[in-house]
């Protein structure tokens, strides 16, 4: 987030939310939304494919065609260039590439994008007013926009809007990704991605990768590496022949799962560290008992960069070991000994690699921990980014077309599905589907049908019905509900048993982020 | 600023105080059940009641505000008899099963009722001849057993103003009034979302968690702050221990120990904590021989993995081997992770499930 999430309730005076479910998967700071409007009158504008809750209380709902965020968001700004709604004075003091956005965008007027969207062109006005009028509007997104063939793109217009309109760099507005995972945000600022050492510095980079070489007393590869959906692909030709997996479910949730299990019966190693027996450790050569968050000292940095303290409360279960210490007996193991008595004494030397993490310590983390960049001992931390300028200066203006999903539904496969998560459960499930109140509350996966489509297929609400890909197909039970459009099917991603992403598609990824497309891809139901 | 005199004592305060405050910060003990510090008033459970000179009535702290010369008593006898019949009052309609009450220890019902000696009731009759308000509530979180209910109703203000589900409210008047979810239905049957918020604002035992039941009162457990395990918000939550088990969730209120949050969690960070301890539990390493994964030793896997990797490297180079960290482990994990694959091993081949 380039702010920090308590704005969300005091200082916004209008939220957009774009592909994101807040109230299911960020809750609080869904709570706090609320407050906002129903205590400060804030304006609520809400985009997302499904009515969702914060839908309800929206002035604005806008229910769009899964992956046509591109096309909804040009036509707001083309309203709010010709309704001359823009921020003049910071569009020229603090961006560039503002013609060349303009001259794509004049063609997406808002009945040119209700074609697409299939938002009326009058509510595609109204939203664009609410977002520009407000003295400071916020976006908020997860990935309903990231998770496309188009992710990229959907970012960079997001991006466009906010600049736009000035809501950037001051409190209340702000282009604020929602992450979804605790520590997400904290592994990619760790240099957990193969193309950035902590801190996003470049390993292609020869200055970076000299100053890593001395602090690390190693030379270092100057080739940026595979991301994870390019590691399984590798794995599945058999060029990758060794993978380490920590904490993760490729086995749940990658795309595409007959082919993420071939991938990896083809490497001559698995390596898996996890709590529970995952579907990606029953394929292992060799798995690791880690521990969990309850185990072990540390710290997450959360979705608005604030690095917050993780503390031990009982010792580690059974025969378990933490996962640093897993990961230094191997490294000594490996010939490159990493000898750290605790989690912060990794921290403290982290820090002189970081520059955004470098002010910070345990003890100054205590009680409301740092935003970071925080980059010496007297500095308070950042919770909003960007306020007199952005990190290349000026804010660049993309010039984005529409483009279609990857995957369009055809005569053999109608309907799109999307995919993602619900309130009472995480991500593969590991944890929660063990959690025995969330387990029993939602025991199984559903898959939400109009009752139009539903009626045609000759399907009642709680029957189990086919969900076909081209990829596979699962039996789930079906929900039937209005919340979807009657083109649009939705399921969760939690459940094993019944696993949406043998349905996805691993082709589809974004060209840039390597990102799959959950949110589109062609399917149809069948009557069992 | 104005200044009065509470218990003898002067004290200077803004304009606009109210008189709950002003004691406090006098030094007064005052007891309170409806009051909470992050909600909306409410005025009626009359604990909070001081003797203000040359007013015929006792006062409620909690609403009156301080006003500039006023003397104030707040343990006159008076006051104290006031506090007495409320109690009393409240016990009336009271399941007094202290010693298998979760809140017992934690409640404050139970501790004015200690402070002020008040053992059982002189309305009695009520509770046992008057309407039951307990509620089998087939929810796997929240236990409401309302007849240990005060009607202090901070539940319902939680339950609008921190979560805004509006999912409860007071229903009927008079001795039948009671908390209930719109037509006296079950929580699941409402716009509620299990969020817990209620338990966290309930005075006494009326509103428990379910998943905590049995497991240790909140004198036996010793509190552990830290980060939720599940979304990107990043709650501080408190982790309840016992025999070195994790027995419960609770959060802390104060924004200096709990910023993003202040105490407001989601149905995951409050309840879905006993996978901690699941029998699932992967405890010793495994490594896979003749196609079945048997237990190892520590070293035994170590070493295994260290020799496969370093064959491996040996014969195809660095970039054949990949490491998927995880956005569940901390930072320092995630560090030490990277700094294996690109120091140790020589490749930057490492990812984790950021796009998923
Ligand atoms: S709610 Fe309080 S007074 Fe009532 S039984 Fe429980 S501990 Fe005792
Ligand atoms: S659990 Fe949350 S939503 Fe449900 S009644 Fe309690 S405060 Fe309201
Ligand atoms: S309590 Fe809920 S909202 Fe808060 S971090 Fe945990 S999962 Fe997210």
């Amino acid at each position: 987030m380039t702010n920090s999430i308590n704005e969300l309730e005091a200082d916004a005076k209008c939220v957009f939310l774009i592909g994101t479910n807040t109230t299911e998967n960020h809750p609080v700071i869904g709570y706090k939304i609320k407050q906002n409007v129903r205590k400060n009158g804030a304006k609520l504008v809400v985009a997302d494919p499904r009515r969702i809750e914060l839908a309800e209380m929206a002035d604005v709902y806008m229910k769009f065609k899964p992956g046509t965020d591109v096309a909804l968001i040009n036509a707001m700004m083309n309203v709010i260039i010709n309704e001359e709604l823009l921020d003049k004075e910071f569009i020229t003091n603090r961006t560039e590439g503002f013609e060349e956005m303009a001259a794509v965008i004049a063609q997406y007027t808002p009945e040119y994008a209700e074609e697409i969207t299939e938002v009326p062109a009058e509510d595609i006005r109204k939203a664009a007013r609410l977002y520009a009028e407000a003295d400071t509007a916020s976006i908020c997104y997860a990935m309903g926009i990231t998770q496309h063939s188009t992710g990229t793109d959907n970012v960079k217009s997001v991006c466009n809007l906010a600049l736009l309109t000035g809501n950037l760099g001051k409190p209340g507005t702000g282009v604020n990704p929602l992450r979804g995972q605790n520590n997400v945000q904290g592994a990619c600022d760790m240099g957990a991605l193969p193309v950035t050492y902590p801190a996003y510095q470049k390993v292609t980079d020869s200055a970076v990768r000299e100053k890593f070489e001395k602090a690390w007393g190693v030379s270092l590869s100057p080739n940026n590496g595979l991301t994870l959906t390019a590691a399984i692909n590798k794995a599945y030709s058999k060029e990758l022949k060794g993978l380490m997996v920590i904490g993760e479910n490729p086995m749940v949730s990658d795309p595409d799962l007959k082919h993420v299990e071939e991938a990896l019966d083809n490497l001559e190693l698995l390596m898996v560290q996890d709590i529970f027996f995952t579907e990606t450790a029953r394929k292992a050569d060799v798995v690791f008992p880690g521990v969990t968050f309850a185990e072990t000292d540390g710290t997450f940095t959360n979705t608005e960069r604030r690095v917050q303290r993780v503390r031990q409360a009982i010792s580690p279960r059974g025969g378990t070991l933490p996962d640093w210490q897993i990961l230094c007996e191997l490294s000594k193991r490996l010939g490159y000994p990493m000898n750290y008595s605790s989690p912060e004494e990794i921290f403290d030397e982290m820090k002189t690699v970081t520059p955004s993490y470098a002010g910070m310590t345990y003890t100054r983390l205590e009680g409301k921990g740092l935003h970071w960049p925080c980059p010496n001992e007297e500095h308070m931390g950042t919770p909003v980014l960007h306020k007199e300028k952005f990190n290349r200066g000026l804010g660049l203006f993309h010039a984005i077309e529409f483009k279609d999903p990857a995957e369009l539904p055809d005569e053999e496969y109608p309907l799109i599905l999307s995919t993602g998560r619900n309130l009472f459960h995480y991500h593969t499930g590991t944890m929660t589907r063990r959690s025995s109140a969330l387990n029993k509350h939602v025991p199984e996966n559903e898959v939400q049908i109009n009752p139009a489509t539903a009626e045609r297929l000759n399907i009642v609400n709680g029957e189990k019905v086919k969900v076909v890909t081209r990829r596979g197909n699962i039996e789930v039970k079906a929900k039937v509900t209005d919340i979807v459009n009657e083109n649009v099917i939705f399921t969760y991603f939690h459940f094993s048993e019944a696993a949406a992403n043998m349905l996805t598609n691993a082709d589809s990824l974004d060209p840039v982020a390597g990102i799959p497309e959950y949110k589109v891809c062609a399917a149809r139901v069948e009557k069992i | 600023m104005i200044s009065l005199t509470i218990d003898g004592r002067e004290i200077q305060v803004p304009r606009g105080t109210t008189l709950l405050t002003a004691c406090r910060q006098a030094g007064a003990d005052i007891p309170t059940l409806c009051y909470d510090p992050d909600l909306r008033l409410a005025g009626s459970c009359r604990m909070c009641v001081v003797e203000v000179k040359g007013r015929r009535n006792l006062v409620a702290g909690c609403v009156t505000p301080a006003e500039n010369n006023m003397v104030v008593e707040t343990e006159s006898p008076d006051v104290v008899e006031s506090r007495k019949i409320i109690l009393e009052l409240l016990l009336a309609r009271h399941k007094l099963t202290c010693h298998t009450c979760e809140s017992d220890g934690s409640c404050k019902l139970q501790d004015y009722c200690y402070r002020y000696g008040v053992t059982d009731s002189r309305f009695t009759g009520e509770f046992h001849d008057g309407p039951h308000f307990s509620k089998e509530d087939a929810n796997p979180f929240i236990k409401r057993d309302y007849d240990k209910c005060i009607m202090c109703t901070r539940c319902v203000r939680a339950c609008e103003e921190i979560t805004g589900a509006q999912a409860i409210n007071v229903m009927n008047r008079g001795h039948h009034a009671k908390i209930a979810t719109i037509f006296d239905g079950n929580l699941e049957d409402s716009p509620c979302v299990f969020c817990g918020q209620c338990i966290m604002v309930c005075p006494v035992g009326a509103l428990t968690s379910k998943v905590a039941a049995g497991k240790g009162k909140s004198y036996q457990t010793e509190k552990v702050l830290t980060t939720c395990t599940y979304c990107g918000t990043g709650c501080t939550l408190e982790l309840n221990v016992k025999d070195d088990k994790v027995v419960g969730v609770t959060s802390v209120r104060d924004e200096n120990w709990s910023p993003v949050n202040r105490g407001a969690l989601c149905v995951k960070g409050r309840f879905g904590w006993d996978f901690i301890n699941s029998s699932d539990r992967l405890t010793t390493p495994l490594i896979r021989e003749n196609g079945e994964l048997r237990p190892a030793s520590w070293d035994e896997a170590l070493d295994f993995t260290a020799a496969k990797i370093k064959e491996i490297k040996g014969e195809h180079g660095p970039d054949s081997l990949a490491m998927f960290s995880s956005a569940r482990v901390t930072n320092e994990e995630n560090y030490l992770a990277q700094k294996l694959m690109r120091a140790a091993i020589g490749t930057n081949n490492v990812d984790h499930c950021a796009r998923l």
